[in-house]
């Protein structure tokens, strides 16, 4: 990506307070960035820290009990400074997300119809009947069928499928320059799944969308994704281009999730090798890598100092990676 | 702070450890588990006093399958198309509207209620999450007792629960625990520990590893794989993940708005679906490699599963499928047939579709044809 890009997070970290506990750090210095017209994932398991660093991006964090540390920038404006409404008009017209759960963000008791057309009148400044129209024809290109009728029913009407195609629209009436999307299918059947993909697919191809996809699904990401951050315990401990990812990953972690998935597109009977313990059983980063516990590639440099995440094009947080399959990359920038 | 794996469970003998019930798995050529014409209709009922019938969900509408001894059947499809429902039905957890249901040669159906309770020892359930109804001031070891006592178990029963603990890979220290002070893979174990208590011959797992995290997922997978090998279990695996099922089963059946669309063994139903919509879904499982997925063609499906309540006429998935033909496929509705050994398929174009005379409509409805996103002028 030789682009100027549109969304840089630095160092970001997001601390929640809590009373009579120790904070919780859920982001620990995470950094990316994102172009026009590119996907980047961000993977990982539950609780690692995807959708908290999704919510300090659209400002979306409770402001008590909340310490957020480091940068965003997009295009050029730094979205913590900006003042609430500022950051609201933003938020309808150039930032959009999409969550895993729609009944969470639509409006329970407002038809579909009247929640597309109102962003289309607030933000794009149709009138009514424009925005009527436009508002059918986005319903149609997401793939919900009989769109006019859909547009006066309630969200409890219509299925997951459709709920989550209603509210994709919306996210697409203004269309954002940056989508935010967590877990938009994790919900959904895979058939449907595969359309939702297919229009976010062509969102980005055709608008230039920068697109953000979190999932825990490595089969969404080879799919979808032109660079992947894989996350684990707040960090991110191993960033690529996508191919180079899936054809060699050097972190242990990735390369454990890997293993430990079956493959339809391989012959059967393999045995799995799943990675030991479960994600509860981390070490602070402060003591060492969080991994640490679980790493069948563990040694004593692994503790009390946590790697760096090192590597331009191939960023990686670890003492002793995988071997690399491949010459030339064997030697992972220091 | 690691959590045990199980490696007590992967290398031991094959030791049924049946405890003091009899290991009923005399082998014979009949399948352990087999369903004919099985039906449920869920009544949907109107106004307050009359409470009149006004239609049904179709949830199962008509299922044949076997299931031989020790053999892993998987169920596929859809949010809604019946999986659970189906499973519940075999156990008699929810009363069959037509059909039969036999458990070793025996009629589930015609079963006293003393005798019904004798014939579900030997057929357990394993839930998405086991333990997320249970009593949280209840205790593991009083989880795993609860279905020896009821039972009438004659051993030693605080025995028989280490030892269950140990078949699934927990420690001995467990049993003092309560739910919630185990991860969700840990609580898995500990239902699976409970289902297989009473040394059942047949588990149906609705939904095992759906609720864990991926790395948790293997670890699930490979003890139902190795308690299988150790006691001969036969399982009917119930989930929307088609890559676990396909790892663990034999068979696969696909099912679709409460039928039966096609069945197949498990490695040939990714090498060549014959059901348009097995085709479909086939095509629409992401597989976690950017090669292959690049030089993949997804067949796109139209529009929404359609109401159990409103099946359908003719073939069950022609309002969706790629391969509507204009004769026959609204009008008929397909049989599930044998189209080769081993092979079946309910649809009536499914010899032509195979040889490629018959082809998926070119995305003429695919919703994602037209422009997304830019502007409508
Ligand atoms: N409001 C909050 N107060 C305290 N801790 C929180 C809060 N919100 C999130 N966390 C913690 O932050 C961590 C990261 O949570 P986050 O929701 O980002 O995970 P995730 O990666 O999106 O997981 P999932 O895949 O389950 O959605 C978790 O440990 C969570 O418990
Ligand atoms: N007790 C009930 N009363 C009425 N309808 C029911 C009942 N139980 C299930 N259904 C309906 O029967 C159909 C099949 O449901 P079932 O739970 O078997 O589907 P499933 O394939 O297991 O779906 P999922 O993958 O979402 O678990 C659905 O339409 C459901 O709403
Ligand atoms: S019978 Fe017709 S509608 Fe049904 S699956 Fe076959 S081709 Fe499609
Ligand atoms: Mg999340
Ligand atoms: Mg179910």
């Amino acid at each position: 990506m030789t682009r100027e890009s549109l969304l840089d997070v630095e160092d970001l970290s997001v601390v929640f307070r809590q009373r009579g506990r120790a904070d919780v750090r859920a982001v620990d210095g995470v950094s990316f960035s994102v172009s026009p017209g590119e996907t980047i994932g961000l993977v990982g398991e539950s609780g690692c820290g995807k959708s908290v660093t999704s919510l300090a991006i659209m400002g979306l964090l409770p402001k008590r009990g909340v310490r957020v540390e480091g940068r965003i920038t997009f295009d050029g404006t730094e979205l913590p400074a900006l003042p609430a409404d500022k950051l609201r008009l933003l938020r309808g017209r150039d930032l959009a997300i999409v969550f895993q759960d729609p009944m969470t963000s639509l409006n329970p008791v407002v038809p579909i119809g009247t929640q597309v057309t109102e962003v289309l009148t607030r933000h794009r400044g149709l009138g009514n009947g424009e925005a009527r129209e436009e508002a059918a024809d986005l319903l149609r290109r997401v793939g919900i069928p009989d769109p006019s009728r859909r547009l006066r029913e309630y969200p409890h009407q219509l299925s997951g499928g459709m709920r989550q195609r209603a509210l994709i629209a919306t996210a697409l009436a203004c269309r954002p320059r940056l989508l935010i999307a967590d877990e938009p299918t994790t919900a959904l059947d895979v058939t449907i799944q595969a359309q939702i993909l297919e229009l976010l697919k062509t969102l980005v191809a055709e608008s230039g969308t920068a697109l953000i996809l979190i999932t825990h699904d490595l089969g969404v990401v080879a799919g979808m994704c032109d660079t992947v951050h894989v996350m684990y315990a707040g960090r991110i401990v191993e960033r690529a281009p996508r191919h180079e990812l899936f054809a060699d990953p050097r972190h242990p972690y990735t390369g454990g999730l890997l293993a430990s998935v079956p493959r339809l597109d391989q012959p059967r009977g393999a045995r799995l090798e799943p990675i030991e313990g479960s994600p509860r059983d981390t070490i602070p980063w402060t003591s060492g890598c969080a991994f640490a516990p679980r790493c069948p590639n563990r040694i004593e440099e692994c503790t009390p100092v946590a790697p760096d995440l090192l590597g331009d094009r191939h960023g990686l947080r670890c003492v002793n990676p995988l071997r690399s399959d491949r010459p030339e990359t064997k030697a992972v920038p220091r | 702070m690691s959590t045990p794996t199980d490696p007590a469970v992967a290398d031991s003998p094959k030791t049924a450890s049946a405890g003091a019930f009899p290991d009923g798995s005399g082998v014979s050529g009949e399948p352990l588990l087999s369903v004919r014409g099985l039906k449920v209709h869920f009544p949907i009922r109107k106004g307050v006093l009359l409470q009149r019938v006004i239609g049904h969900v179709r949830a199962v509408d008509g299922v044949d399958l076997d299931v031989g001894r020790g053999m892993t059947y998987g169920l596929v499809g859809e949010s809604g198309c019946g999986k659970s429902t189906l499973g519940k039905a075999v156990l008699r957890l929810v009363e069959p509207t037509a059909g039969t249901v036999r458990f070793n040669g025996a009629d589930v159906g015609g079963q006293s209620p003393e005798s019904m309770r004798r014939l579900r020892r030997h057929m357990q359930m394993i839930f998405q999450d086991p333990l997320a109804s249970l009593n949280p001031r209840q205790s593991v070891e009083s989880v795993l007792s609860e279905p020896l006592r009821t039972h009438g178990f004659a051993g030693n029963r605080s025995r028989r629960v280490r030892e269950l603990l140990d078949l699934v890979g927990l420690p001995a220290g467990a049993a003092a625990r309560y739910p919630h002070e185990f991860s969700g893979g840990q609580r898995q174990r500990v239902g699976i520990a409970r289902a297989i208590a009473l040394n059942p011959e047949l588990i149906i797992a609705d939904e095992p590893v759906s609720a864990l995290d991926v790395s948790i997922q293997a670890q699930i997978v490979n003890l139902l794989e190795d308690l299988q090998d150790q006691l001969g279990l036969t399982y009917v695996v119930v989930a929307h993940d088609l890559a676990v099922v396909r790892h663990v089963s034999d068979v696969i059946g696909v099912m679709y708005l409460g039928a039966l669309v096609e069945e197949a063994p498990s490695d040939e139903l990714y090498a060549q679906p014959l059901h348009p919509y097995t085709i479909a879904l086939m095509s629409a499982i992401p597989i976690p490699d950017p090669e292959v997925e690049e030089r993949r063609r997804r067949i796109l499906l139209t529009g929404d599963l359609p109401s159990p309540v409103d099946v359908p006429p003719g073939c069950r998935f022609h309002t969706r499928c790629p391969f509507r033909q204009p004769t026959r496929c609204a009008e008929e509705s397909p049989d599930l047939r044998e189209m080769r050994p081993g092979r079946k398929v309910a649809c009536h174009w499914a010899e032509e579709i195979a040889a490629g005379t018959i082809r998926a409509a070119a995305s003429a409805h695919d919703p994602t044809a037209t422009e997304v996103g830019t502007p409508s002028s």
